[in-house]
């Protein structure tokens, strides 16, 4: 395939897939188009070191400065995309220049939810972007009250702990679900991660929901609840989930659910369009079925599919899922998907700091490993469901029973 | 600014110009050096930045911490005595002429 490729969306899955191409020997044109002006950068530090100053956006690009004029890949930063014409095999830029295309990848992600009801005061943040996280982290220093974050997942969660933990402020998480994490992680792990930051001054309402945002002076000065409370606020930021940008394969005529569908080869229904990452709906085998995920492993993973498909090889998506994420020196790691799962066996001692939850089926079959600072037992984990290998009970219970036993091949 | 050098599968060599307090996966990426994935950018989750250190510098590179150790249990390519997560080494003027293998993989 020598034609010309374009990749739309800079970050994780289509600079991945640019740089996948080249290295598998595409050697027609390369084209990389995105709506952000930044330099393409790592997007899990914004909520982490970044929001707590320790690291540069320099050191979050997620390649050097001269990667893609050495790789012979052309970059268009800065500029959307405002159609595909698929009869033409065209994208149309915001500036109404448009680019022809032999094969075509949407890696357009997500975007944070809107709260229902227009423009909000001064004072209230989302955070995907760079330029988010900036905004935000500025605010934060400046905020001299407290902090609301609405939403208890993972990034409302990290952004908790970093307020609080290097900030110093006083945080509180709202949270409409009866736990946090309530779609991303177990209860035993939720409640483990809920006694941290309860521990940690972190204050946390669960199963109650915001009704409104009140302001003075165009200023956000408190958060109402459904439960009648009041909780003032200096910072409010909205972590209540995000949508998939999927309006341009909609208005192509590309079918869409929640997300961009296309098969276990990255395709879509048209066989010249590609999608990657955050913004497909796939097939997922530790899914057992159709699902839109939000983590780095997957935008890197699927792009490569993509690039191979595209290169003519024999590849088809089927990796184990995988996330981090890091809170209050916890380094909490999750290999496989924990929705589904009936039964938990905790190894070692998460609460005291060190363990793992093994997540079984209804079916008896492992599902998901959840550690906490057990690096060595997460990539054993990943390994493990690979091979679709279910460790019994007993040997999980006992600590000091070496699970690596199991594979066959030696580690 | 430190002088870092890259061993590379092919056994060439490329040496880069790494600023201290930045590690050795954040110099190679800046310097375009191939075979050092990164996947997770540094949060010590993926070991996909596996180097061997050059046996001449070992005494120049703090051990790893614990998480790391654990991490490198996972490598994909042999594990050896001087098998280090790139992230996890933050260069200083001392390590000047560092020197580091690129594995064969990283997957
Ligand atoms: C604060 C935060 C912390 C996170 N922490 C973790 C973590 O610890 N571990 C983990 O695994 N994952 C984490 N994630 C999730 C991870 O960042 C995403 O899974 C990943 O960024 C997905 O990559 P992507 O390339 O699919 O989409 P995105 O990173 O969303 O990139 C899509 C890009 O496409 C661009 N775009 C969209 N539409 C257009 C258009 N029409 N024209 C041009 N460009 C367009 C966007 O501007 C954007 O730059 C975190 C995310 C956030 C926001
Ligand atoms: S970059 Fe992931 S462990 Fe080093």
């Amino acid at each position: 395939m020598g034609g010309h490729v374009v990749a739309i969306g800079a970050s994780h899955a289509g600079v991945q897939f640019v740089a996948a191409l080249r290295e598998l020997g595409h050697d027609g044109p390369i084209t990389l188009i995105g709506e952000e002006v930044a330099w393409p950068y790592q997007r899990p530090p914004l909520s982490k070191a970044f929001m707590a100053g320790s690291t540069a956006p320099d050191n979050m690009a997620l390649r050097g400065p001269d990667f893609f004029d050495m790789s012979g890949i052309v970059t268009r930063l800065g500029i959307a995309v405002r159609a595909i014409d698929r009869a033409r095999q065209q994208v149309v830029l915001s500036d109404g220049e448009t680019v022809d295309y032999d094969a075509l990848l949407l890696a357009t992600g997500t975007r944070p939810r809107p709260w229902p009801g227009g423009p909000m005061p001064e004072g209230v943040f989302a955070l995907r972007s760079l330029g988010d996280a900036a905004c935000l982290r500025t605010a934060a220093e400046h905020a001299s009250g407290p902090v609301v974050i609405v939403g208890g997942g993972y990034i409302g969660l990290e952004l908790a702990a970093t307020l609080r933990g290097k900030g110093g402020h006083d945080v509180t998480v709202v949270e409409a679900a009866p736990r946090l994490l309530a779609r991303a992680a177990s209860s035993d792990l939720s409640a483990l991660v809920a006694r941290r930051h309860a521990e940690a001054g972190v204050r946390l309402r669960t199963d109650v929901g915001v009704t409104e945002i009140d302001a003075r002076d165009g200023k956000v000065v408190a958060v109402r609840l459904n439960d009648g409370s009041v909780l003032p606020a200096a910072l409010v930021v909205l972590g209540i989930g995000v949508v998939p940008n999927q309006e341009l394969a909609m208005e192509a005529g590309l079918p869409c659910e929640n997300g961009i569908i296309v098969d276990r080869q990255c395709q879509t229904l048209d066989p010249a369009i590609f999608a990657a990452g955050d913004c497909t709906l796939h097939p997922n085998r530790f899914a057992g079925g159709m699902i839109r995920l939000e983590c780095v492993q997957n935008a890197h993973d699927q792009a490569r599919t993509a690039a191979a498909v595209l290169m003519g090889q024999e590849a088809s998506y089927d990796t184990v899922p995988w996330f981090w994420s890091d809170q209050f020196g916890m380094k909490l790691q999750t290999a496989g998907l924990v929705e589904g799962s009936v039964r938990s066996v905790p190894r070692g001692a998460p609460e005291g700091g060190r363990g793992a939850f093994y997540h079984f089926g209804p079916d008896g079959c492992l599902k998901a490993v959840e550690t906490v600072n057990m690096p060595a037992e997460h990539m054993l984990a990943r390994k493990l469901l690979a091979a679709g290998v279910s460790p019994p009970a007993d040997q999980i219970a006992d600590p000091g029973h070496d699970l690596r036993g199991l594979l066959s091949k030696p580690l | 600014m430190t002088r870092l050098i890259f061993r590379l599968p092919d056994g060439s060599t490329r040496a880069v110009e790494a600023t201290n307090g930045t590690s050795v996966m954040q110099a190679a990426i800046q310097g375009n050096i191939r075979g050092i994935e990164a996947e997770c950018g540094g949060a010590c989750a993926c070991a996909t930045c596996h180097v061997y250190v050059d046996e001449a510098f070992a005494g120049l590179v703090p051990p790893p911490e614990p998480d790391e150790r654990d991490m490198l249990e996972g490598v994909a390519a042999e594990r050896r005595s001087n098998s280090r997560l790139a992230c996890q080494i933050t260069m200083n003027e001392e390590m000047d002429g560092l020197t580091v293998q690129i594995p064969d993989r990283q997957f």
